[in-house]
């Protein structure tokens, strides 16, 4: 069967689908081979990178149809709305442009071997003519990545990186033309070609950075339910998209179903799951009279809802705001290769002109002393300095990846180095975010009742129900087989085993989470269930204290439970705190002079999460806590935290060191070059030279995250 | 002289070549899915058979 085939446009339908479960090669076959064994499907292939899969198929065929399909097969997909299109890539624009400089630089240098080799009169003319030839177009087209970005910066007043390299091209690219239009002896496009593809990786291994962090940007609007089915006056449904309801319309919500709009229950009883929006896992129940949520999934039973808020007016897109306002800070800090570059730039400058000033001085003429101030720019562009950040953060990341660590932003880890107090959240992140069953409860069943709690178990999609399915069968518990199992919401499970009644139900006295066992003719059988601390959590706390980061709890959970894991892991703990309170409290301790990194996994924990100077979340976390952090750790190791804070602090010592390397590298050229030593046989070699030691000194961090 | 003629043409036609190669791959989408060109080669294409044990 060939699923990987490229699509023939003609009389065909195209759908994208978004398939947020797809991790690996095993997934990407199902879904590629379970949509092409339906019969309507021309081909179907997945896009690992953006979690969609494209489908051609014949035009009739619904998407509907090939969501069915997949959801058979184990994953849940939703069609692309057209708002929600990748988000344009930022590496991508930089690959033609990459492309086109190696070529370049390649062809251009080999002409140049001849010339340094000693071509002489006619040929070396000639050769210098292909140079301009082929060095020219591809310095314009290939260089403009920086012309467009100093111009902007230019326009406002201000100075970046791109600044220097584009003055340095630009009169570089002139001289050598004026020099090979009058026949001189020396041109400077290889070094320029060479220069431009050095910055260009830099860039690009950059910007491929920030394109694996955007991947799932779109995660918060899908969340929200894209429309509802809404009760009519004459008792008809008709569906409506979320962007058309209106307060006081009646939406039925069915069950499995998230709501699309806020509103209060009219009729019907039901659990929902709050978890996108506060973290909790315990889903709430709620009854006519009850306010729910955009955002939230219903569990157990259809409900009708009258829509109280609606679009832009939820709770969901209320903290979409937040957040959106939030990040607004972060997004005003100034990498540290610009910090660096305005330094940079003024000194280059200032040393070029004053070069030119003396020689014109010391009456060596206009062409001899331009020449020798241009020499000075090209030997001081900053290319060693262009690869100090990006390589150093590349080789972190990959190092930190491999510990199970993801890196979001690239900025991130330069945030992150200094960072001097934490906030950590509770539930889900000090926590494993879900109940685990007692094991002394659980070595309490005897086997027969274990198969029974397994069998009743299965056929409940309660949370207390699916963390016991995962404790028993961790221990080997097969399930029974049972006969006429009903799942009554909000109560249990209850089926007949071997002709007695058996039942999984909720306790009669509220205490705690717990389920009961109940089997005809024998005692009941109490199951309790706790959020347990990671289990390296204090061992992560200690580290974090030596390395220098005082740590509290902001939590939005009840002031019981958090005082509860507060005392074990002594630390201050503040609860019950709603989004607003969280992001008040990470800016007043900005205020007081403070970098904070917030850690934190709910909906709730968002906004925070990008206020923050630096933020982590679990990977259990919600879509938006996952969207919002700039480090995402898997995994049940808590310790993945102070690690990740080493690993930054290591990695900006290495980028601290590059500087160091390049500059010094300029210290030994620049007096040659200003002597008017420098021919471009040597700026060649000095430049691939310090750009050899600054990577090779960033290979170092391969092993930073141990 | 007359070496370089053939020679130097030829050599930029071949790196134009793979300038022109590159430029295919990047409008053919080969670039659009470094995650999934990844784990596509573990992909095993034939279903294997039920009866004979394959080598």
């Amino acid at each position: 069967m060939s699923a990987a085939v490229r699509f023939e446009p003609p009389a065909t339908g195209e759908t994208v689908l978004v398939v947020p479960g797809m991790h690996c090669a095993g997934c990407m076959a199902k879904v590629e081979r379970g949509l092409a064994a339906l019969p309507a499907v021309h081909a179907a292939r997945v896009n690992l990178t953006a979690r969609q899969v494209a489908v051609s198929h014949d035009p009739a065929l619904a998407p509907p149809v090939l969501i069915e399909a997949l959801a058979r097969i184990g994953f849940p997909a939703q069609p692309r709305s057209p708002e929600l299109a990748p988000p344009p890539s930022a590496a991508r624009p930089l690959l033609a442009p990459l492309g086109v400089a190696a070529f370049a630089a390649m062809n251009v240098m080999l002409l140049s071997v001849s010339i340094w080799s000693g071509a002489e009169g006619p040929t070396r003319e000639l050769f210098h003519w292909l140079s301009a030839l082929i060095g020219v177009p591809a310095i314009l087209y290939a260089g403009r990545v920086f012309f467009v970005s100093a111009w902007s910066a230019l326009r406002r007043g201000r100075t970046n990186m791109d600044v220097p390299i584009s003055i340095g091209v630009s009169l570089a690219t002139g001289l050598s033309l004026y020099e090979t239009a009058t026949g001189g002896a020396d041109a400077w496009f290889d070094g320029t070609l060479m220069l431009l593809l050095f910055l260009l990786a830099g860039r690009t291994l950059d910007a491929a950075m920030r394109d694996r962090a955007r991947a799932g940007v779109d995660a918060l609007l899908r969340q929200a339910a894209p429309g509802a089915l809404v009760l009519g006056k004459d008792g008809t449904l008709a569906w409506v998209a979320a962007s058309d309801l209106l307060p006081g319309m009646i939406m039925r919500v069915a069950a499995g179903e998230r709501l699309a709009a806020d509103g209060e229950i009219v009729t019907g009883q039901s659990r929902f799951d709050n978890a996108l929006l506060t973290g909790e896992s315990i889903p709430v129940s709620g009854g006519p009279g009850a306010a729910v949520h955009a955002g939230t999934l219903n569990l157990d039973a259809p409900v009708d809802v009258r829509i109280a808020a609606a679009g832009q007016g939820t709770t969901l897109a209320e903290i979409a705001r937040l957040m959106g306002a939030a990040g607004q800070a972060r997004s005003r800090y100034v990498r540290i290769a610009d910090r660096a570059s305005r330094l940079y730039a003024p000194a280059v400058h200032t040393l070029a002109a004053l070069s030119f000033a003396w020689w014109m001085i010391q009456g060596a003429g206009l062409h001899q002393s331009l020449v020798i101030a241009i020499a000075v720019l090209i030997i001081t562009c900053p290319c060693a300095l262009g690869l100090a950040v990006p390589v150093a953060q590349v080789v972190a990341c990959g190092a930190l990846m491999r510990q199970g660590v993801m890196v979001k932003d690239g900025s991130a880890l330069e945030r992150l180095e200094s960072v001097d107090r934490a906030l950590l959240d509770k539930t889900g992140t000090l926590t494993g975010g879900r109940p685990v069953p007692d094991p002394a409860s659980l070595a309490a069943l005897d086997p027969a009742a274990a198969q029974v709690a397994l069998a009743l178990a299965s056929h409940s999609r309660h949370p207390l129900s699916r963390a016991l399915i995962e404790a028993l069968t961790q221990r080997g518990v097969s399930a029974a087989i049972l006969d006429d199992v009903v799942e009554e919401a909000g109560n249990g499970v209850r089926g007949q085993w071997q002709g007695r009644t058996v039942a999984l139900r909720r306790p009669e006295a509220g205490t705690g989470m717990a389920t009961v066992l109940d089997m005809a003719g024998e005692p009941a059988r109490l199951i309790g269930f706790a959020d347990r601390l990671r289990p390296d959590t204090p061992e992560a706390l200690a580290e974090l204290a030596e390395l220098g980061i005082a740590s509290s709890i902001l939590s939005g959970d009840n002031p019981a439970a958090v005082r509860e894991v507060a005392a074990i892991v002594r630390l201050d703990s503040r609860a019950a705190a709603s989004p607003v309170d969280k992001l008040a409290a990470i800016r007043a301790l900005q205020d007081q002079g403070h970098r904070v990194l917030m850690v934190g996994d709910g909906l709730n924990d968002g906004p925070a999460l990008a206020a923050a100077d630096a933020s982590m979340a679990p990977g259990t976390a919600s879509d938006v806590g996952r969207q919002a952090a700039d480090f995402v750790f898997l995994g049940e190791a808590f310790t993945a935290v102070p690690r990740t804070v080493r690993a930054a602090r290591r990695t900006m010592r290495v980028v601290r060191q590059n500087f160091v390397l390049a500059i010094g590298y300029n210290v030994l050229a620049v007096p040659l070059a200003m002597a008017g030593l420098v021919t471009p046989l040597i700026a060649a070699a000095a430049m691939s030279l310090s750009s050899l030691i600054v990577i090779a000194n960033s290979l170092r961090l391969t092993g930073a995250a141990k | 002289m007359t070496g370089l003629v053939l020679l130097i043409p030829l050599a930029l036609l071949m790196g134009l070549l793979g300038l022109v190669a590159f430029f295919w791959a990047l409008r053919n989408g080969q670039f659009d899915d470094f995650d999934g060109a990844a784990a596509r080669i573990l992909i095993d294409e034939d279903q294997p058979a039920p009866a004979e044990p394959r080598s």
